[in-house]
């Protein structure tokens, strides 16, 4: 740290911590429940992930090792930001290797290489409420939550069906936890949907604008809803990975220059490079790993 | 049935304040299995008041409401849970309001408004789903090619059959009618009419039809109920109520009825 300002470690007061820790337990002892919590103001804009450094701030301790994503990059704004943020305010050790890290912060990807017991993922939440755009009244969401009265949700669904022929929401796709609450894994694409489902991660969810952290355990049931005859289907893409040949990731669409060129590549940039250093020249062979 | 003889719905004592304001005072009334119930009288007469306490959206003051569910047994309404009260209200029960724009979600086609219900009740697939909307919609003479179109788009008179469509698909056996022909012109009221007294005689409904039109209560009703300043003052089989009124109040009301 540059002299003179120092911070507590990781930014926030202890006793703030202690509270956003308290919710944390609650939120992970009623799976996909929204337990309200006293959002603070961070140094950052509402919807630059407020909810999602606080949650790392509570649970961050010295020795974790920390990687941020931004849409599965390392290298964005405000992956870059939130990450120097930490290294500065706890001085704890970062790193852009999903296998090193033991707290990984995210903006609306999961990394593509499997997470393992003991690692902890943070999801930055703008709007937790799954049911907020069918019913704008926070009361009777919540008593919808209470009464588990989720038929709504599948009028979204069949609505979909209905002008698209099949369900078009492709992320913030909804989400029933263990059996019982309905949950919006934030805008995460519905290709991470399956990842959710019995993961050995802790997985955490923080929205500072609207005050709500709610969280999966490890090994949670986590089923994306869907109707008998239009079952959840994950996301495919047409074409490989243009720069590691993988076949089985999330791809996002990079123009390249002003006359309509595009290629698509790997939104998880760490897995991309992994995949590249281990085999040079495997996009010419485009193989499956 | 062995259960034929018993009220489907029995009101007694109920009593609405609002404060030191009277909604109703002391309703008492008995609804059976198929019946039509009309309740007339002025603005301001209570009428709204009581039907918002039978369909329990509001908690009376006083009094209680029994009704027989679906398994023939006798419940208290208002002891009823609030996941109960729900179900009821969606599966048993209809409500068609004057203004469908309260009634049906605007921002849903119409096939996504005749399905919420079915999927609210657990129905997962979406080949029934959409078939049952459109044997309804068909039913309540809504052109199935509609079934993707908005209800803004729809006219008043298709919005209120929509609505109908919307009550009607789990098979209520008791429907709640607010004006439901209020603001609508004489012919399309008329085929409104015309569909609901279709609807109770091939379904054997039981209707509560909240009206200030004496045509409407004559047309479709069997029994009637007369409120002033929130009390019922008179109430008999429709004919005989409207043909030979024995209250000075009703003879008013009939005789102020262009239409006699």
């Amino acid at each position: 740290m540059t002299g003179g300002v120092s911070y507590n470690f990781a930014y926030l007061d202890e006793q703030s911590k202690r509270t956003i820790r308290r919710a944390i337990l609650k939120a992970i002892a009623i799976p996909g429940y929204q337990v309200p919590f006293p959002s603070r103001e961070m140094p950052m804009p509402y919807g630059w992930g407020t909810g999602g450094v606080q949650v790392t701030a509570s649970i961050l301790g010295p020795h974790d090792v920390l990687k941020v994503i931004d849409q599965g990059a390392d290298d964005t704004t405000n992956a870059v930001s939130i990450r120097q943020f930490f290294a500065r305010t706890a001085g704890v050790r970062t790193t852009t290797h999903t296998s090193e890290a033991s707290i990984i912060q995210t903006r609306h990807r999961i990394p593509e290489a499997p997470l393992a017991e003991g690692q902890i993922i943070v999801y930055q939440v703008p709007i937790p409420e799954p049911l907020r755009f069918l019913e704008p009244r926070e009361s009777e969401t919540r008593q919808m939550h209470a009464l588990e009265d989720y038929g709504l949700m599948h009028v979204k669904l069949y609505e979909d069906i209905a002008r698209h022929g099949h369900i078009a929401t492709a992320y913030a796709y909804p989400v029933m936890v263990e059996a019982r609450y309905l949950m919006d894994p934030s805008p995460t694409p519905k290709f991470d949907n399956p990842k959710m489902h019995m993961s050995p991660a802790l997985q955490l969810f923080g929205a500072g604008r609207e005050q709500r952290i709610y969280a999966l355990p490890p090994y949670t049931r986590v089923v994306s809803l869907d109707f008998d005859d239009h079952p959840f289907a994950r996301t495919r893409f047409e074409q490989p990975c243009a720069l590691c040949g993988a076949r089985d990731t999330y791809l996002d669409e990079v123009v390249t220059d002003d006359s309509g060129g595009r290629m698509f590549v790997c939104s998880d940039t760490d897995y991309c490079q992994g995949r590249r250093t281990a085999a040079p020249g495997r996009e010419a062979h485009d193989e499956r790993r | 049935m062995s259960a034929g003889e018993e009220a489907l719905l029995t009101a007694a004592g109920l009593t609405k304040l609002y404060g030191a304001r009277i909604g109703c005072v002391d309703v008492s009334l008995d609804l059976y299995a198929g019946e039509v119930l009309a309740v007339v009288g002025e603005s301001g007469s209570g009428k709204s008041t009581l039907l918002s306490l039978l369909a329990t959206q509001l908690r009376p003051t006083h009094g209680r409401i029994r009704y027989r569910m679906r398994d023939g047994v006798v419940r208290d309404l208002f002891a009823l849970g609030e996941a109960e009260r729900r179900f009821l209200l969606r599966t048993d029960w209809g409500f068609v309001h004057q203004d469908a724009r309260l009634g049906l979600r605007m921002g849903v086609s119409a096939g996504g408004n005749v399905g919420e219900r079915l999927m609210a009740v657990g129905w997962r697939n979406y080949g029934s789903i959409r078939g049952e909307a459109l044997d309804w919609l068909a039913r309540v003479e809504i052109e199935t090619g509609r079934i993707d179109d908005l209800p803004t788009t729809f006219s008043g008179g298709m919005r209120q059959r929509l609505q109908i469509a919307k009550n009607m698909v789990t098979a209520p056996r008791l429907v709640f009618m607010d004006e439901p022909t209020g603001g609508l012109d004489v012919s399309v009221q008329a085929r409104l009419l015309d569909l609901m007294r279709g609807l109770v005689a091939d379904h054997g409904l039981a209707v509560v039809i909240v009206t200030h039109d004496l045509a409407v209560a004559r047309l479709l009703s069997h029994r009637l109920i007369v409120m002033r300043h929130g009390r019922v003052i008179e109430t008999g089989l429709t004919d005989q109520v409207l043909d030979d009124p024995r209250e000075p109040y009703t003879q008013l009301l009939v005789s102020a009825d262009l239409r006699g």
